[in-house]
């Protein structure tokens, strides 16, 4: 049984349904990436397994512990982290203070977490005391991972990382994922930019209007001609 | 010299000294509508009263004690019945919240609809206050009036123009000091004050680390009410009090906390004191001023003054109406309003 599971995945934020019953499972130490074209409930299917929408059908067990019916702040204390894609970090607080928060339900010493935060993305470690909203779009990433590392995560989600930061950041951006991952961590990562994210996955799964259309390892699925047909544009 | 020395002294004691008071008074009542914005989203109309509230309390139990005969010798009694008034003030701003706004909270009202909820609640609180205390206006300090007077200013340094400064304007600006002091430590150094800045700053993100939001609305409040408490009775005990000055306070106060940029409470405290020395500023006839500074023998033939006191709210919504075309955000920079 896999670490986080998420079975049968049905519901949406209370119109149509924009999960049909999907299903992704992420292994601790593996990289799992979900894809698909606009659309396709990648971040909802995300959502759902944070507990941020309520599911018509379906479960989310973690460790093998069912956690459906829990709120997001119960899941990060179970150590889930999530970042999202979009305003992830706190932008008039300083860089420290993004990370202190991401450790916020903590409640014992956090000196040896951070370190290891600036460690794994030293550029943050000079700024600290600058405030977050006033990093490039790359470091303000980090920072939104970093939060999210804070707690000390058994699974860390991400929504589109690379959205919005340059190829070169983004390589440099998921070297450190990989990194994390090696760490014990479980990582989910949803993309749009399916190549570069598949390359480094251990799993991958092509969602097409919230259902699973493939699934298979990242190698297997870039090497699927219709996965490259239709979703990495050749 | 001696002329510029005494035009400088005028302008200290009808100008500088007043306006530094009235603009503490005003940065803590800007601070409750700013914090309230921040963390709750909505511009709290309520907050005139609330400050009429903590006074009348600080009042009534002034008066208690001073019937036991209990005074702080040369401070006004009503500093030892300001606790309680906090106290208090704080307690109805919980139960406000709890009767009234947590309902909208819940149901996710627009911010507009937490704003007309709030103009009734200060309709509601406005008529209680005057039911209990009445409309009269109230005098209500004690102990020295007068920490420098003019006839000792004169006899210490032989100027022919005077420098008063009274208790009750120290007072507001020690306290002032001080409260604002302990506010930024809280909101900078400790724990639930780097959540309730992560909460106004973020939400969502906020909730995703795990923050409560029903503790952070709490904990404002508590704030949000003390601090309206010491506001109202500084303003009292420096002018007098009276129920119905603290509706047509709203405009300087918002103005204030607007010019700062509506969430921002460093913003506020400086928009406290703009709009507070404009007001003074403008409204002041300065005709013995220049007949310092002119040539000897002549002096200005009118008042030489911009506006007539009568008009001094209109300075207030002249400034509010000018940073809302010019910088809706405010001066440094808040959420937009």
């Amino acid at each position: 049984m896999s670490f986080l599971v998420g079975e049968d995945l049905t519901g949406g934020y209370g119109g149509p349904d924009i999960l049909q019953g999907c299903a992704i499972a992420a292994e601790r130490r593996e990289i799992t990436v979900v894809v698909g074209p606009n659309g396709a409930g990648k971040s909802t299917a995300m959502r759902a397994l944070f507990g941020m929408l309520k599911l018509r059908s379906g479960k989310v067990r973690l460790d093998g512990e069912d956690i459906t019916a829990l709120a997001p702040q119960a899941r990060a204390r179970k150590g889930m982290g999530f970042v999202p894609q979009t305003d992830n970090v706190f932008r008039s607080m300083t860089v420290q203070e993004n990370l202190e928060m991401g450790a916020f339900v903590r409640d014992d010493d956090i000196s040896d977490t951070l370190e290891e935060v600036y460690g794994l993305f030293p550029a943050l470690k000079d700024k600290r005391r600058q405030p977050a909203g006033e990093l490039s779009g790359g470091q303000r990433q980090q920072v939104a991972i970093g939060r999210a590392l804070m707690n000390r995560p058994r699974v860390l989600m991400l929504d589109e990382p690379s959205a919005g930061v340059s190829p070169i950041v983004s390589h440099e951006l998921f070297e450190r994922i990989l990194d994390i991952a090696r760490g014990g961590v479980a990582i989910l990562i949803v993309e749009q930019n399916a190549r570069q994210a598949l390359e480094l996955a251990d799993k991958g799964y092509v969602l097409v209007q919230g259902r699973n259309r493939f699934t298979g390892t990242g190698a297997a699925l870039l090497g699927n001609p219709e996965v490259r047909k239709s979703f990495l544009g050749g | 010299m001696e002329d510029v020395v005494n035009a400088v002294v005028l302008v200290t004691n009808f100008l500088v000294v007043p306006a530094t008071a009235y603009g503490c008074q005003l940065a803590l009542g800007a601070l409750g509508v700013t914090l309230v914005y921040g963390v709750l989203r909505f511009s709290n109309f309520a907050q005139g009263e609330t400050m009429s509230f903590g006074a009348m309390v600080t009042i009534l139990f002034t008066w208690l004690l001073q019937s036991w005969g209990v005074g702080l010798g040369p401070l006004p009694t009503a500093l030892l019945a300001l606790p309680v008034g906090m106290g208090v003030t704080a307690g109805l701003c919980l139960l406000t919240d709890r009767w009234v706004f947590r309902f909208y909270r819940r149901t996710k009202a627009q911010p507009v609809i937490f704003l007309v909820v709030s103009v009734g609640l200060m309709f509601v609180m406005n008529g209680f206050i005057r039911f209990v205390i009445g409309p009269a206006d109230r005098v209500f300090t004690d102990g020295t009036r007068f920490l420098l007077t003019v006839r000792e200013f004169k006899a210490f340094t032989g100027l022919s123009e005077g420098l008063a400064i009274k208790t009750t304007q120290t007072l507001s600006l020690v306290v002032a000091v001080v409260l604002v002091v302990l506010l930024f430590w809280f909101l900078e150094k400790t724990r639930t004050g780097k959540s309730m800045r992560a909460y106004s700053d973020n939400e969502d993100l906020a909730l995703l680390s795990g923050v409560s939001p029903e503790k952070v609305v709490a904990v404002t409040w508590l704030i949000v009410g003390a601090l309206a408490a010491v506001a109202g009775t500084l303003y009292g005990l420096d002018k007098s009090y009276k129920p119905f000055t603290f509706l047509s306070l709203l405009l300087p106060i918002f103005a204030a906390a607007i010019v700062g940029g509506l969430g921002n409470p460093l913003g506020a405290i400086v928009g406290g004191f703009v709009v507070a020395f404009s007001e003074v500023f403008l409204t002041y006839p300065y005709r013995k001023f220049l007949a310092y500074l002119g040539p000897e023998g002549w002096r200005p033939d009118g008042l030489v003054q911009f506006l007539s006191t009568d008009y001094k709210f209109a300075i207030s919504f002249f400034i509010l109406v000018v940073v809302l075309l010019v910088k809706p955000t405010g001066v440094f920079s808040g959420k937009s309003s």
